[in-house]
């Protein structure tokens, strides 16, 4: 067994410095690396690029290194619920370069599967595609688009074992698997980290290789952004 | 004429047996209300599910189970969940049925504008370009006009495109209506509402063909 585990979100953010590229798991404040979020924060690293589905609210996730100004781009999907990014994206302070969701996951997946680039349709014919290649396939038109490079790929799982794999609850998965290994360093943080043996192999839903470091996570809040509840 | 929910029931008629359905946010989320209780159907939320249920009990929400609205649901029996990559795989690879989603403005051609308007704040498209770009069967859902009056079925899109050609069926609050390579084709008119109201409200080319059937709607 290679062992990936790290003492503390501190070891696991070891090397992190100012203008690095940053993936960002969770889809709204749903899966997120909040134990990450909350060591950049207290690093104070700056003129970063997070490549992340959203962008927080305005007082958690990813808003709180918003509110920080460490965020000099945002590659994201969808950015509402944010005052704060608003008015830095209105004032120039902040580059944002908005990419279709299924585009978004694809160009992760891409980089953790060593693909340069792919073809798609989404966003063929609209602003998305200006200034990249376009190649029809079977009378249909699609668009080249590239995969991410980036330094450090924050995920967060539901468990994880020593060896880095991981397994993920729910819609929490969202755009974690697909960052795993698609950046120089994964760090995983997890719910409840147990000795490798513990999680049965076919249950697995990242394997460890793709995971450089692991760690137990802290007092996680898992804020809900929009309760929607039905009476009985 | 009719209300949101109105639209909803109508397009509700749309999905089939067998049918995997991703809905947008709006009206769209409403088509799962009016489906027939006899057919066997799972609805897909890009963000990682298949087999979305309703919303949970009140005190049962789970933080991490929501759909793509960020609003707590519940997981049907037979449910799975999945990645993002996998989620826009289902997508792309046209194995969802039908695609249903609300719409600023549509073109007689098929164009779709629903993600931007210049000089309001852009939040972005979210995976509405993905969905335009691939699904086989896409049913807009939305009011005939603005709240300014103007009609939301053009010549041409004004507003920036999030997809081009690919709208097929449009319900409204006034008609249901196909696009066609001639223009929108009318279907069916609302309950109440007569052709030449539709054509008033419609700024692309309209095309009726002899009677049109007034919808049934339960």
């Amino acid at each position: 067994m290679i062992r990936k585990t790290v003492k503390d979100v501190s070891d696991a953010l070891a090397g992190v410095h100012d203008g690095m590229t940053f993936m960002l798991g969770g889809f709204g404040l749903c899966g997120i690396p909040e134990n990450a979020i909350s060591e950049l924060v207290r690093l104070g690293v700056k003129d970063l690029t997070c490549i992340s589905n959203n962008a927080g609210v305005d007082d958690f996730g990813l808003g709180l290194l918003l509110h920080q100004h460490q965020i000099k781009k945002m590659v994201s999907s969808y950015v509402g619920e944010n005052d704060e990014f608003e008015r830095q994206m209105l004032s120039g302070e902040l580059e944002v370069e908005l990419t279709p969701q299924g585009t978004l996951a694809e160009k992760c997946r891409a980089a953790q599967a060593g693909i340069p680039a792919f073809y798609t349709p989404a966003g063929y014919g609209t602003e998305v595609a200006e200034g990249k290649e376009v190649r029809e396939f079977n009378g249909k038109m699609y668009i080249l688009e590239k995969a991410f490079k980036a330094d450090f790929a924050f995920v967060k799982a539901w468990k994880g074992d020593m060896a880095g794999n991981l397994i993920f609850k729910g819609t929490s998965r969202n755009f974690n698997p697909c960052m795993c290994g698609a950046a120089t360093i994964t760090v995983a943080e997890v719910e409840e980290l147990v000795p490798a043996g513990e999680l049965d192999p076919n249950q697995i839903h990242i394997p460890g290789i793709f995971v450089q470091r692991i760690f137990q996570g802290t007092d996680y809040e898992k804020r809900i952004e929009q309760r929607t509840v039905r009476q009985k | 004429m009719l209300d949101k929910n109105g639209i909803a029931k109508r397009i509700a008629q749309e999905v089939e047996d067998g049918f995997y359905v991703n809905l947008g946010i709006g009206i769209p989320t409403l088509v799962a209300n009016y489906v027939r209780d006899d057919i066997s159907v799972e609805f897909q939320s890009e963000n990682g599910i298949l087999g979305m249920g309703p919303f949970p009990i009140d005190g049962e929400e789970d933080a991490d189970l929501i759909n793509a609205g960020k609003q707590t649901i519940t997981a049907l029996p037979g449910a799975s969940f999945f990645d993002s990559a996998t989620s826009f795989g289902m997508i792309r690879g046209k194995h969802v049925d039908l695609t249903i989603l609300g719409a600023m403005e549509v073109a007689q051609n098929g164009d779709i504008a629903n993600w931007k308007i210049p000089g309001k704040m852009v939040k972005g498209m979210g995976g509405a370009m993905d969905l335009v770009a691939s699904a086989e069967n896409i049913i807009v859902a939305m009011m005939h006009t603005n709240r300014a009056g103007e009609s939301k079925l053009l010549k041409q899109c004004t507003l920036p495109l999030t997809g081009v050609g690919c709208v097929k069926k449009i319900v409204t609050n006034l008609a249901v209506l196909e696009v066609t390579e001639d223009g929108f084709l009318l279907l069916e008119r609302a309950p109440g509402v007569s052709v030449d109201d539709i054509r008033e409200a419609t700024e692309g080319v309209l095309i009726v063909n002899g009677n049109v059937p007034e919808m049934s709607i339960q």
